[in-house]
């Protein structure tokens, strides 16, 4: 590691996106600058540094940019090696990308439209929401984590549904995450944010639930994830 | 009777799959008059999938595997279907690290207990199973391959950066190319243009991404040489239902697309451009677009 490393996250401090790259530095005790954006008004250096996509986070290291949140995790795990977030062995790995991938790719889009549609089409997406998070609940079983005695890929993946869930289906009006129907999700969650790392990264829930409020005619309108 | 049943797909040992030569190309179909619009197997209509292991084109005999060969093949298993371009990232990567496997082709029309019990969660091809254990998303098996057999040549590189570079831009081609393409074929009128414009930015975008180098990976050929080139077979679809050249608009790319055919690994995985149109002409009707 050289010295006099320079690590910045553009990012912003309601975004699930963002919280997944603080925690792994975080865990991987990476001291890092939090550079906040305005979404609305996004800063010449990040659209500098994601010009493909134009989008936080992005981790700056030593002047290298970094997009994408996965693709963030597998470079702070490779580059800071410490207190590995991916497991050691090649099946292992494949399947915690697996999991990553489908956290993202299904289950976060599914709870999020649940949350700003109505009718016909909420109750399909509350059934992929349901039916994702029954999985998620299925794979989980009794461990403590996803990654097992502590706290791995998925688990940081899967931090939507420890705070962003609860407070989108509280906005919103409806129920998705219950300890009924999946135990070990809320078992997880609860054991996740208690957590001293996490409970010093996360934002705070209150401001979080007034920012979502806020700004709740604007996301039914658009069903847009950037707010 | 003239097709031979496929309960569950076709396997085969080796890196070339047997099976291929038990079905016949377009060509022979057409040769024989029982070939209509009403293609039956004992009265009952054909599937549009069961068509599409029917189109799959003849490739030479597979050479008989050494049984040291056979047994470690047997461990490694692909569950695939012929024409998937993610898929074919798979058997690419598995050719270029020169791994034995056994080739099994899935009927997605009446998915194998195999598959089913491998992807559960998604019941999509590909799926590796090695040693029993199966890994499913193409990307996620191309880095386990690499991983798994890293005396091989390297298919990520080294650094983290660069790995984080490739990652980003198979992660890129994987959100992009197939969707957008996909409306390319499926889609008329205002929202083929649509289409048609964002389809050739994408191109550009990787034409630029790519400047002058030999591969994405520079002089080596690497990951996001690998998630891209299987959809070179499928340019001819996507310029001649859009409209436009992909040749005019991303010279750069087309060369890159040759120069990975003159890869034994890739010309033995990619299909003729125009098998790829002829199956796409069959999902057109499948989906009554026309």
């Amino acid at each position: 590691m050289a010295e006099a490393e320079q690590v910045k996250v553009l990012r912003f401090w309601a975004s699930p996106w963002s919280f997944r790259v603080e925690l792994a530095l975080k865990l991987k005790g990476v001291p890092h600058e939090k550079v906040e954006e305005d979404l609305a008004n996004k800063s010449p250096l990040l659209l500098a540094s994601n010009p493909i996509h134009k989008k936080i986070p992005v981790l700056l290291h030593n002047g290298k940019a970094i997009p994408e949140s996965l693709i963030i995790l597998e470079y702070i795990d490779e580059t800071w090696t410490d207190n590995p977030i991916l497991p050691k062995a090649p099946h292992e790995r494949g399947m915690a990308r697996f999991w990553s991938r489908f956290i993202d790719d299904k289950c976060v889009g599914a709870c999020w439209m649940s949350c700003w549609t109505e009718g016909e089409t909420q109750q399909m997406f509350m059934e992929q929401a349901r039916a994702c998070l029954r999985i998620l609940d299925d794979e989980l079983g009794g461990r403590r984590f996803f990654g097992g005695e502590s706290i791995g890929l998925v688990d940081i993946s899967a931090s939507f549904f420890a705070l962003w869930l609860g407070v989108l289906q509280e906005v919103a009006g409806i129920s998705l995450i219950n300890g009924e129907e999946f135990p070990n999700l809320c078992r997880w969650i609860e054991g996740f944010v208690a957590s001293d790392v996490v409970t010093e990264c996360l934002p705070p829930r209150d401001k979080l639930l007034a920012v979502f409020q806020s700004k709740k005619q604007a996301i039914l309108a658009t069903k847009s994830m950037v707010y | 009777m003239i097709f031979p049943s496929t309960a569950h797909g076709s396997s085969s040992v080796g890196t070339r799959d047997a099976s291929r030569d038990l079905f016949p190309c377009i060509e022979c179909l057409r040769r024989r008059r029982c070939v209509s619009d009403n293609l039956t197997r004992g009265g009952v209509p054909i599937e549009f999938f069961h068509i599409s292991v029917l189109l799959r084109p003849h490739k030479s005999p597979p050479h008989e595997p050494h049984p040291q060969e056979a047994t470690m093949a047997e461990a490694v298993v692909l569950l695939d279907v012929w024409v998937s371009p993610f898929g074919q990232r798979c058997r690419i990567a598995l050719a270029e690290k020169g791994v034995a496997y056994e080739y099994k082709e899935e009927d997605l029309s009446n998915k194998s207990p195999m598959l089913l019990q491998a992807n559960p969660v998604h019941k999509k091809i590909p799926v590796l199973i090695h040693d029993g254990k199966p890994v499913c998303e193409s990307l996620v098996i191309v880095q386990y391959i690499d991983e798994v057999w890293s005396d091989g040549a390297p298919i990520l590189p080294a650094d983290p950066y660069a790995r984080a570079q490739a990652r980003f831009w198979g992660d890129f081609v994987d959100k992009k190319i197939y969707e957008c393409g996909t409306r390319l074929w499926k889609l008329k009128g205002e929202a083929l243009q649509e289409a048609k414009k964002e389809f050739i930015e994408i191109l550009k975008v990787l034409e630029a991404e790519l400047g002058d180098r030999k591969y994405f990976g520079g002089d080596a050929f690497g990951y996001v040489d690998i998630a891209l080139v299987p959809f070179f077979a499928w340019f001819y679809t996507y310029e001649t239902c859009g409209g436009f050249s992909v040749e005019a608009e991303a010279p750069k790319l087309v060369a890159w697309g040759k120069r990975c055919m003159e890869r034994e690994s890739v010309s033995q995985t990619l299909y003729d451009p125009l098998k790829v149109y002829e199956f796409v002409g069959f999902l057109k009707k499948k989906y009554g677009v026309e």
